[in-house]
């Protein structure tokens, strides 16, 4: 690897399809990091049998990818993952690393960023490179509609964790040629403490909130369990699915698996119906896409209103009956 | 068996008026609460001491009001509890957070044999600290357990990682991180905070009594650093409907009914 030229690492996650898609993305934001400091982007990939992944990297993007290939790092291990990452991050100096907010990325991470002695900020929503070459984390902060940017002037490397959705990634090109390297697995490397008895793939997680075209979310200004109700009609009528905010799933209006924001789901619709929210940063970090946002609040001054293509300024089960009603009168003519 | 479980004090945050808590709780720390995975792995911890005996130790940093959930982890049954309290200590990123709970760890309990934490916090939720703190004091870990089971010096743990359901086992002495899934808390027994109150138990710790290096604690410690906070503004130029309720939603349906029913090949357009 070219030393001079300054890196941009991604941490190659690939167990499974969500884990592989956010290596993708991060790939892509890297790339547009590294551009900015005259940089490359470096894939790090660990496990075994992995030539389909150095494929996939490379054509999303990656300079170079580093791979340790070997039977004993078939399933992810964190002291074991940990140990490669450091060492080689001691190694080759890379000014930033991003791992994807897996379970197993945010593990990484924070063990890498401890023995590196460096800082990691969890769950960016935004990476940029400021005027004096710093890489600038926007992350959403304090509860609220608020954002932080956070530095780490005096550290390195500067290491970021990003959640699954955040960034876009590049379309594949498979005429893309980079740099593979492959290195031996280092001699030394004390056995992981932590044994892994059994591990059993869960069937897939239920996708339809993410995939939905249209989503008719609630919040606290639903009012109660009961008027919260209404709006699965209402999504029934529209084909959509019902998503939900913290203080809803919280209150047991709707099941944990409807939460959509930066601790839940991803969405991407094209219609989005949003009753009785405000708005925090947390939870509109879960909406991508940029769809028809039609909001309905008592206050039209709300965040989610300001946001909105229409905004309707009343109360949110009142609106969602209406709509219920003058829905089924047009969809039965 | 010795457990020491790490508490932190977070904000009684206003989306959680429903929550199924006492009464009791809420008007003692009005401002201040005990972190909900916290206070589940205080829960495996009393659960550990019940059928293993041992003691548990409940350890927080936090501002002087952090001693409220540190009564509170006495009234539910911890043994002794201690507050690292000082200016100093303020401003800590995950990495001096973890440094030095360390080494309040290593000086309050010197012969623990689990030490245990939430998976992660309600107000800044990095769930970094308790994989820091693994480094820090050189202990196998298992982050977002769900069920332990011990054994003599063998610990098994569950978790759900990234759509695996993982059986791990390792030796203590050892560090966990516990989820909001299972063991849940007990109700605080009547009376028992009071009691807790009345009762001057909890040791509080300045960082010299530490006797840990106070350039790595604190804001001093902390590689990150805050260059700014905002409020995002994302305005589009929206149309604004106010008034009848009826109307607005036929009209809604006018202008958008097309792009809408487009969508899911129903027609929505005019009422006919
Ligand atoms: C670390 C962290 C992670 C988080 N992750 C998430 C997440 O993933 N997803 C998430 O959603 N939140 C998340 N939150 C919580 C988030 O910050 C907000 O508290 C939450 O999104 C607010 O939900 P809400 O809009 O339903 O409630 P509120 O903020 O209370 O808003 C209710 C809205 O309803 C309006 N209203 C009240 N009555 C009526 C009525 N009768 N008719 C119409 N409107 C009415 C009010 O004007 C107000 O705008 C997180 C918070 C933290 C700290
Ligand atoms: C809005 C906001 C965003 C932040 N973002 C970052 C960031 O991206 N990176 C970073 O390095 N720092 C960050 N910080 C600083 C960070 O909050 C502190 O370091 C904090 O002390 C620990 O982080 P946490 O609450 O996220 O802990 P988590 O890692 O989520 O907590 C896990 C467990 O660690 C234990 N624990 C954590 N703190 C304490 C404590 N004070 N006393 C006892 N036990 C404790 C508890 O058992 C807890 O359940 C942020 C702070 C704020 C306010």
């Amino acid at each position: 690897m070219e030393e001079a030229q300054k890196q941009v690492w991604v941490f190659g996650d690939y167990r499974n399809y969500f884990q592989n898609r956010v290596t993708l993305q991060l790939i892509a934001r890297a790339r547009e990091l590294a551009a900015a400091m005259d940089g490359q982007v470096c894939v790090l990939l660990f496990g075994h049998e992995l030539q389909d992944w150095i494929d996939e990297y490379v054509a999303h993007g990656a300079d170079t990818v580093l791979v340790i290939d070997h039977p004993s790092l078939k399933v992810y291990q964190s002291e074991t993952y940990t140990g490669l990452l450091v060492d080689l991050a001691r190694q080759h100096r890379p000014e930033i690393i991003l791992v994807g907010a897996t379970s197993f990325g945010r593990e990484l991470a924070a063990r890498s960023a401890k023995r590196l002695n460096t800082g990691l900020t969890a769950d960016c929503v935004d990476l940029r490179i400021d005027e004096q070459g710093l890489l600038v984390q926007t992350a959403p902060g304090f509860g609220g509609n608020l954002l932080a940017e956070i530095v780490i002037p005096r550290h390195r490397p500067q290491m970021a964790t990003v959640r699954p959705g955040t960034f876009q990634e590049l379309p594949h090109d498979y005429l893309r040629a980079a740099r593979v390297e492959r290195l031996d697995l280092p001699p030394n490397l004390p056995p992981e403490r932590v044994r892994l008895v059994k591990s059993e793939r869960l069937p897939p997680r239920e996708q339809a909130l993410e995939n939905a075209e249209v989503v008719v979310c609630g919040g606290r200004g639903m009012g109660s369990k009961k008027k919260f109700r209404n709006l699965h009609e209402l999504a029934r009528l529209l084909d959509g699915q019902v998503g939900a905010t913290r203080p809803v799933v919280y209150a047991h209006w709707a099941e944990d698996g409807a939460l959509v924001g930066q601790a839940g789901r991803q969405i991407k619709p094209q219609v989005l119906f949003s009753f009785g929210i405000s708005g925090a940063i947390q939870h509109t970090a879960g909406i991508s896409g940029n769809p028809f946002l039609v909001a309905v609040n008592k206050n039209p001054n709300a965040v989610m209103m300001q946001m909105a293509d229409v905004g309707l300024v009343a109360d949110a089960n009142q609106v969602c009956l209406a709509l219920i009603r003058e829905l089924k009168n047009r969809l039965r003519t | 068996m010795n457990t020491v479980v790490l508490i932190k004090q977070v904000p009684q945050a206003a989306e959680l008026p429903w929550d199924s808590r006492t009464g009791r709780l809420k008007r003692e720390a009005s401002e201040g609460m005990m972190n909900p995975a916290c206070k589940h792995a205080l829960e495996a911890g009393l659960r550990i001491k019940e059928r293993h005996g041992g003691t548990v130790m409940a350890v927080s940093m936090g501002p002087p009001e952090a001693e409220e959930v540190l009564r509170e982890a006495l009234a539910l049954g911890a043994d002794q509890a201690v507050l690292l309290c000082d200016p100093r200590l303020a401003g800590a990123d995950t990495l001096a957070t973890s440094y030095t709970l360390a080494r309040a760890v290593e000086r309050v309990c010197p012969d623990f044999d689990l030490v245990l934490l939430g998976c992660h916090t309600t107000d800044s939720e990095t769930g970094q600290v308790g994989p820091q703190m693994a480094e820090e004091l050189d202990l196998p870990a298992v982050c977002d357990a769900e069920d332990i089971q011990i054994q003599g010096k063998r610990l098994t743990a569950r978790r759900v990682s990234d759509g695996f359901l993982e059986t791990l086992e390792l030796t203590l002495p050892a560090l966990l991180t516990v989820t909001t899934q299972e063991f849940t808390p007990r109700d605080t027994p009547l009376g028992g905070v009071e009691r807790a109150f009345a009762q001057a138990q909890v040791r509080v710790l300045d960082a010299e009594a530490l006797g840990a290096d106070s350039s790595r604690m604190g804001a001093a410690g902390s590689a990150g650093s805050m260059l700014r906070v905002y409020s995002p503004t994302a305005q589009k130029k929206g149309v604004l409907l106010k008034g009848a309720v009826k109307k607005n939603v036929q009209d809604l349906l006018d202008r958008y009914g097309d792009r809408l029913g487009g969508l899911i090949r129903k027609d929505l357009g005019l009422e006919g």
